[in-house]
């Protein structure tokens, strides 16, 4: 794999399968009493968040820390960042430290990539504007693969506001690299033009979901939107909200978080037998160990951990 | 008459060119010859090593190399007044010079923008004193281009606007545009349009399509271009303002433009080499240089363009020349500035791309990178006996990569940057001095 992970392109099916075995073993680690191994003792990883995050950053954090890393945490509110210093100077600044990988969030699209070309650590994005959000994809994987054990045959749907959704784009690309066949479904508004070039269906209604293995549900991003998409919640949530009549038996539910609830999702599905949403955050430790632990350790040292 | 090109006088070329192949689609003129330059004009076409360089002269030996009737861009950002940080006047014809351009016509969307008299002046007087090739402005159509109150265009053109746009912004108003098109027959001069309908573009950064459904950047979809090409040109008509839609950049406004000639709208349009050339898929690299507005479209909308060119709907090459400093353009894509620069990379860009694969003929580019000028009325340069010297000698099987010398514009933004083309500018005569050298210019 390359020397950061920026998109979920970065990896092919086979990249995908060992970062999450290593997962599973640091999942194992997870179990112990003595949670942390020694793989990045030294060694410094920078968090820099420009958007409000809580699963994602405490998740990063936790895993560098689990890993015996030294953890920098830079959230743009009370950071120079604040003052109006550019993205590029910053990465300057923090550089100084000889950070081993720096972890960014920005409300931008092509912001860890352009991170990646201004500084020698290596770089995960860990959300970029509408573009990508590859852990979140490699999380929900695993996730997956813990319940069911392959994707392959595996048919998703991905379920409402996919054109502000950077999750969307991650999970539809990953989905299909591990087998699965991905539908897209949600308002037409919502759903952008050309999506099915990169090779799901769409569709604006949910007629069809009970073909559906896994219903991935999206939040509904009232903060990207500046102006409105669908007439009205209430219209959103009478067509699209899963809830128990629109699921039928034996389909799991996956959500990114935070979950706008009895708006996209029905409250009582959340805390059901279908919903895979906990594990979904269980798993968020475990993969961004592994995710560190691949472009800062390598394929060399699995022993180490073990 | 009013003087509507402004440059610094210099030296009057005396030039013996020798056995350069010269191409001038309006003369018809398309054979090797010695070409004679006194006191700055064509003084004399001969059979090549036919001619003797009179006393003064300098010898100019350009066997195998092409020599054109210099380049005339009616669209550039020179930036002056109020960013000369990303490019003044003196450096950006500069750049024009060393792309082999002998005019350029400068837009108004500087701060403050030229919408009145003292700020046309202000910058008549700056070129006089330091432009390399001769510069024409164009005016805003309103008030610091607020789209809401007319410039006083009567007294611009006066002063020497060659036209009006508002560049940048469209004039979102219908009511407005109509007052500017009844005005300019009072007032003259061609009104411009930078078309785009904000209600569609939105916050849009790229060409809506699968490449930005991909990337999930906001796209700019070909209608908020087209749906305005197709309005304002019922107005042109209605009204019979001459009107020219600026960086025309996909299929539905070429089709618009089309349709409009033909039912009689005195409308012409321009295409940019980027839109020739490139399209959304150089995009999904979110590399900046790349971004601009109207944004680089699909293959169907590049091959209308393409064909609008060929076929004369669209009737000149424009670059958009617009430089943007290396801090503004070092941002996330979505945040960076819209705009590349394009005057050192025109000719070869277009001809790299569209001529050597056999797209385009090499005169159509020539005949229209020369006829932005005309559209507003200045002449065109042309190579024939007694004709003002506006010459640009070209080899065009040398290669080059773009940016590995710099460039002569302050700014280096340009969309091409990194790729190989053909057909080096070996000297630019503009006006009848020697504008640019290869080789004494100077790069950032």
């Amino acid at each position: 794999m390359s020397k950061h992970l920026l998109s979920i392109e970065d990896l092919d099916r086979e990249g995908i399968e060992r970062i999450l075995e290593r997962a599973q073993s640091f999942a194992e680690v997870s179990g112990r009493e003595i949670k942390k191994v020694p793989a990045l003792k030294g060694r410094t990883v920078v968090n820099l968040f420009y958007e409000a995050s809580t699963r994602t950053s405490s998740s990063f954090e936790l895993a560098a820390t689990r890993l015996s890393a030294d953890v920098i945490s830079v959230r743009a509110a009370g950071s120079s960042i604040e003052k109006g210093e550019s993205l590029r100077d910053t990465i300057q600044t923090l550089t100084a430290y000889e950070p081993a990988a720096i972890v960014i969030r920005s409300p931008h699209a092509g912001a860890a990539a352009s991170v990646a070309a201004w500084t020698d650590a290596a770089v995960v994005n860990a959300g970029d504007g509408k573009h990508e959000h590859p852990t979140q994809a490699l999380l929900d994987v695993f996730t997956l693969r813990q319940r069911l054990g392959s994707l392959d045959g595996l048919r998703i749907w991905i379920v409402g506001d996919v054109l502000h959704s950077r999750v969307a784009r991650s999970d539809i690309s990953a989905f299909q690299k591990m087998g699965a066949s991905v539908t897209v479904a949600g308002p037409p508004t919502l759903l952008p033009r050309g999506i099915e070039a990169l090779g799901c269906a769409a569709t604006p209604t949910l007629e069809r979901l009970p073909e559906a293995d896994v219903v991935y549900v999206l939040r509904m991003q009232h903060e990207r939107m500046q102006e409105a998409f669908v007439p009205s919640l209430g219209e959103y949530t009478a067509r699209y909200q899963i809830n128990a009549t629109r699921l039928r038996p034996g389909q799991l539910v996956m959500h990114p978080g935070p979950v706008n609830r009895g708006v996209e999702l029905d409250g009582d599905v959340i805390d059901s037998d279908a919903s895979l949403i906990g594990e979904q955050v269980r798993a968020g430790v475990a993969v961004r160990m592994a995710v560190l632990y691949e472009l800062l350790v390598g394929a060399s040292a699995l022993a180490a951990v073990a | 008459m009013t003087e509507r090109l402004f440059h610094r006088p210099a030296e009057a070329a005396q030039l013996l060119i020798r056995g350069a192949h010269l191409l001038d689609p309006r003369t018809g003129l398309d054979a090797a010859h010695d070409l004679l330059v006194r006191d700055g004009r064509i003084a004399q076409l001969g059979a090549p090593g036919s001619l003797e360089a009179p006393e003064g002269a300098r010898i100019v030996e350009a066997q195998g190399k092409h020599l054109f009737p210099a380049f005339v861009d009616p669209h550039v950002h020179l930036r002056t007044p109020g960013q000369e940080y990303k490019e003044n006047i003196a450096t950006g014809t500069a750049a024009a010079a060393a792309g082999g351009f002998c005019q350029v016509i400068a837009m108004p969307n500087t701060a403050p923008v030229i919408d009145a008299v003292t700020v046309l002046r202000s910058l008549t007087t700056t070129a006089r004193q330091q432009a390399l090739v001769p510069t024409g402005f164009l005016a805003s159509i309103t008030v610091g281009l607020q789209g809401s109150d007319l410039s006083p265009m009567a007294a611009l053109a006066d002063a020497g606007a060659l036209g009006f746009t508002d560049d940048g912004k469209p004039v979102v108003s219908a009511g407005i545009l109509r007052k500017a098109m009844q005005y300019q027959r009072l007032a003259g001069g061609v009104i411009a349009l930078h078309e785009e309908d904000p209600t569609l573009s939105g916050a849009g950064a790229m060409h809506e399509g699968t490449v930005s459904a991909r990337l999930g950047v906001a796209g700019i979809p070909s209608i908020s271009e087209s749906t305005m090409v197709a309005r304002d040109s019922a107005i042109a008509r209605y009204e019979g303002a001459r009107t020219h839609f600026q960086h025309l950049s996909c299929v539905e406004s070429v089709q618009a433009l089309a349709h409009w000639r033909d039912a009689g709208a005195p409308v012409s349009g321009e295409a940019t080499p980027h839109h020739l050339t490139l399209t959304d898929e150089a995009v999904r690299s979110l590399d900046t240089r790349l971004k601009m507005n109207p944004p680089l479209r699909s293959e169907a909308d590049r091959q209308a363009v393409i064909e609008g060119l060929r076929c004369g709907v669209i009737e000149c090459i424009a670059t958009d020349h617009a430089p943007h400093a290396r801090h503004e353009k070092e941002m996330p894509f979505e945040q960076a500035p819209m705009g590349s620069t394009g005057l050192e990379t025109a000719f070869a860009a277009v001809y790299t791309e569209l001529v050597r694969p056999g797209v385009l003929p090499l005169a159509l580019v020539v005949q229209r990178l020369t006829a932005g000028g005309a559209l507003y009325g200045l002449p065109v340069p042309r190579i024939e006996p007694d004709a003002q010297a506006n010459l640009v000698l070209i080899d065009l099987e040398a290669r080059w990569r773009v940016g590995e010398h710099g460039y002569v514009s302050r700014s280096e933004n340009c969309c091409f940057h990194g790729r190989t083309f053909n057909g080096v500018v070996q000297m630019t005569i503009a006006a009848g001095s020697v504008a640019y050298e290869k080789g004494k210019e100077n790069r950032g």
